[in-house]
């Protein structure tokens, strides 16, 4: 059975992966993933997971080593943050496009410079286009259940596909929630062991990674951008399926009071959680806010995203990071693509928030609220604001 | 880990009669004509047979065998990047030792092999290969050597020899070529501790498969270093590619050795060394080399050498 305890957040994750019973486990020490690995450590070290840690020298080498053992065949998992995960990037693109359903837990940190080892959605956004399906936790809850997600998601014969599983750095990694911890045979009635359709075996020879001419490749990324789209209607199912055994259903995009709401908020991650209660404190003063919280952010759930969206007058978005492009946050940029082609469009402005751990206050968000009714009043251009900044 | 000396007492050598009839890697290839890298590769794999998992690097090897939807591999084969074949090889053999563990798969003593050229190994891939070799994965790595990045077209490596020129080490009025002395990778892998590290060269194939087969019986990491003709980036005659091979050895430059256990062991001794030039003339890469050069070059060979001989406990002979 099932049972809730006290427990840090990323002891929950690594109890999660062990309970995915996975074969091989090789990553390399960051700032704020550690704890997740040290228990990993631990878990392997005192015999209570029967896996392969490997404490390689480099963030390049545990993606590359991710890559050799799932191609072997064996359920495989790392996870990283920030400058780890930009030394690992030219590996993050190889593992999808060899169809290798590695799973990986990003704690979420800013990117250097200047170097900080605080929270936000820098590392999310460098690999947002690596061809990895991401979801986002919003709590220690569901990157537990995230995580075992992610293992049944990847693996399906359907998709092949490598995932991430956001968690913010520091925020959700480091804090001690109520979780409800799975047990060994509920984690199996929803997790089989790894099929894999093919792997590297002498008695059945396979050539993995050959070169793509470009007579091929172009066909190879269209199979790939098939495959990641595809992977929706798998994901969509696994949760489902989860609810159904654990009573927890999470969907790809959550509405939060969106009901009758002109403006609403668009957030993703554990700020949301702070953004709800914003959202009650401006219904209670007659306010008519929602919001509206990306789980699912590869691939990027359009059309769940547009239902959430419907009706709404106005939609302050809040990046956790930033394109130095002039153009705001990246998350508003996808906001801004999905709604081109509604015949209404609601009016956007992007606030940038947060970067590097900088506290986002339940004020903030009502001055979000505030702030996009008041330029939508004033017609403003310009699109977006960095929040918080001491001048 | 056991001690490398068990594991190959009862090793069975090759003979030039009784060679294995299987060719993991099949004929019909890209490799340039006269390829000295695809003929080493072509042997060692002759040597290791069928049960073998190739691990290789980005490179003259890999783009040669691979172009989709042909393969020259008969045995499971993967390419990741260019730096991480210890890396990926290093997740291979984990992965297979957990799922033997586990009881998910028969343990059939497969090999597995990591290839990569120069540049893979002695430059941008030197981290993951130490990595590889400091955690212990029982695997080979194959370090085939034609001293520059030949695939993107003949750039200086670590491991190119002093005064050769490439199109970044080009010798002109203020420079002999490449500046630098070739990196000793050998001595690089085995300062890691490791059970066996050796030498070869395909002109001396017997001895070369001998020593392939060997890295894959000792428990632990093996490295290979092997001396990889390139007519193509040396500018020499494609029927000369075996020449140099042999060349190499006989003029010191290239010994022939193994370290097994930490005990340096000289498989050839050059009896009558022939003086570098032989060798150098072959190749248009040296032709700009002076007699001064070649003097200063061949000085630092004979005390190379005759620091090796040190090594293996052999009193130089003057």
């Amino acid at each position: 059975m099932a049972k809730r305890v006290g427990i840090e957040v990323s002891i929950a994750v690594s109890e999660a992966v062990k309970l995915a019973n996975v074969d091989v486990v090789a990553a390399y020490p960051i700032t704020p993933q550690t704890h997740i690995v040290e228990h990993l450590a631990e878990l392997v070290a005192d015999g209570h997971l029967d896996a392969e840690f490997i404490p390689v020298e480099s963030e390049h080498s545990a993606m590359s080593t991710c890559c050799g053992s799932s191609a072997a065949g064996a359920r495989t998992y790392t996870a990283t943050s920030s400058q780890g995960q930009a030394l690992m990037l030219e590996i993050c693109y190889i593992a999808p496009a060899l169809r290798l359903p590695i799973v990986m837990t990003v704690a979420n940190r800013s990117l250097s410079g200047p170097i900080s080892i605080w929270n936000d959605h820098s590392d999310m956004m460098m690999s947002r286009d690596t061809g990895w399906i991401q979801t986002v936790a919003e709590n220690g809850q569901e990157a537990f259940d995230l995580t075992l997600h992610a293992f049944r998601v990847a693996e399906d014969s359907r998709v092949l596909l490598p995932v991430i599983i956001n968690l913010d750095g520091f925020t959700l990694t480091h804090v001690i929630e109520p979780i409800e911890i799975l047990d060994q045979k509920e984690v199996d009635r929803y997790l089989p062991p790894y099929q894999p359709q093919m792997r590297l075996d002498p008695e059945d020879p396979v050539s993995i990674g050959p070169v793509g001419m470009p007579e091929v490749y172009t066909e190879a990324k269209k199979a790939q951008d098939e495959a990641i789209k595809g992977s929706k209607e798998v994901i969509l199912e696994a949760w489902q399926e989860f609810g159904d055994l654990f009573g927890r259903y999470y969907k790809p995009v959550e509405t939060y009071r969106t009901d009758g709401a002109e403006t609403l908020l668009v957030t993703m991650g554990s700020l949301s959680e702070t953004a709800m209660t914003a959202v009650d404190h401006m219904r209670a003063k007659g306010k008519d806010v929602g919001l509206v919280r990306i789980r699912l952010f590869r691939p990027f759930p359009f059309e769940e995203f547009l239902a959430a969206v419907e009706g709404a007058k106005q939609i302050a978005v809040m990046d956790r990071a930033l394109c130095l492009n002039g153009a705001g946050g990246p998350l508003a940029i996808e906001v801004k693509a999905a709604l081109y082609d509604e015949p209404e469009r609601p009016y956007i402005w992007n606030y940038v928030a947060g970067l590097a751990g900088r506290d986002v206050t339940i004020e903030n968000f009502v001055e979000m609220a505030d702030g996009v009714e008041a330029a939508a009043a004033d017609g403003l251009r310009g699109h977006y604001t960095i929040i918080n900044v001491r001048e | 880990m056991s001690r490398a000396a068990d594991d190959l007492k009862d090793f069975q050598r090759f003979t030039p009669k009784k060679l294995p009839v299987e060719e993991p890697l099949a004929p019909g290839h890209r490799a340039c004509q006269g390829c000295g890298e695809v003929l080493a590769l072509r042997q060692v794999m002759k040597a290791l047979g069928n049960n073998v998992i190739v691990v290789s690097a980005t490179g003259c090897m890999e783009i040669i065998s691979s172009a989709y939807p042909q393969s020259a591999w008969r045995v499971p084969w993967l390419h990741v990047a260019f730096e991480n074949a210890a890396a990926v090889a290093s997740g291979v053999e984990a992965a297979y030792k957990a799922m033997i563990r586990k009881g998910r798969i028969e343990d059939k003593n497969t090999t597995f092999l990591a290839i990569a050229g120069d540049g893979g190994t002695a430059d941008i891939g030197i981290q993951a290969l130490s990595g590889a070799l400091e955690r212990g994965h029982n695997f080979v790595y194959v370090c085939l050597d034609n001293e520059a990045y030949m695939n993107t077209g003949i750039q200086r490596s670590s491991s190119t020899p002093y005064g050769a020129g490439t199109t970044t080490s080009p010798p002109g009025k203020k420079s002999i070529g490449q500046q630098t002395w070739k990196k000793n990778m050998p001595a690089i892998a085995a300062a890691h501790d490791i059970p066996y590290v050796a030498t070869g060269s395909p002109a001396y194939y017997v001895d070369l498969m001998n020593k392939a087969k060997k890295a894959s019986l000792v428990k632990g990491p093996a490295y290979l270093h092997v001396f990889s003709p390139c007519p193509t980036g040396w500018r020499c005659a494609v029927e000369d590619a075996v020449q140099t091979g042999r060349l190499v050895v006989q003029t010191k430059i290239f010994p022939l050795y193994e370290v097994i256990d930490g005990k340096y062991r000289l498989s050839r001794k050059v009896k009558k060394p022939k003086p570098v030039t032989e060798y150098f003339k072959l190749q248009r890469r040296f032709r700009h080399l002076t007699e001064e050069d070649v003097a200063f070059i061949q000085e630092r060979v004979d005390r190379e050498y005759d620091r090796l001989l040190e090594l293996c406990g052999i009193a130089p002979e003057e």
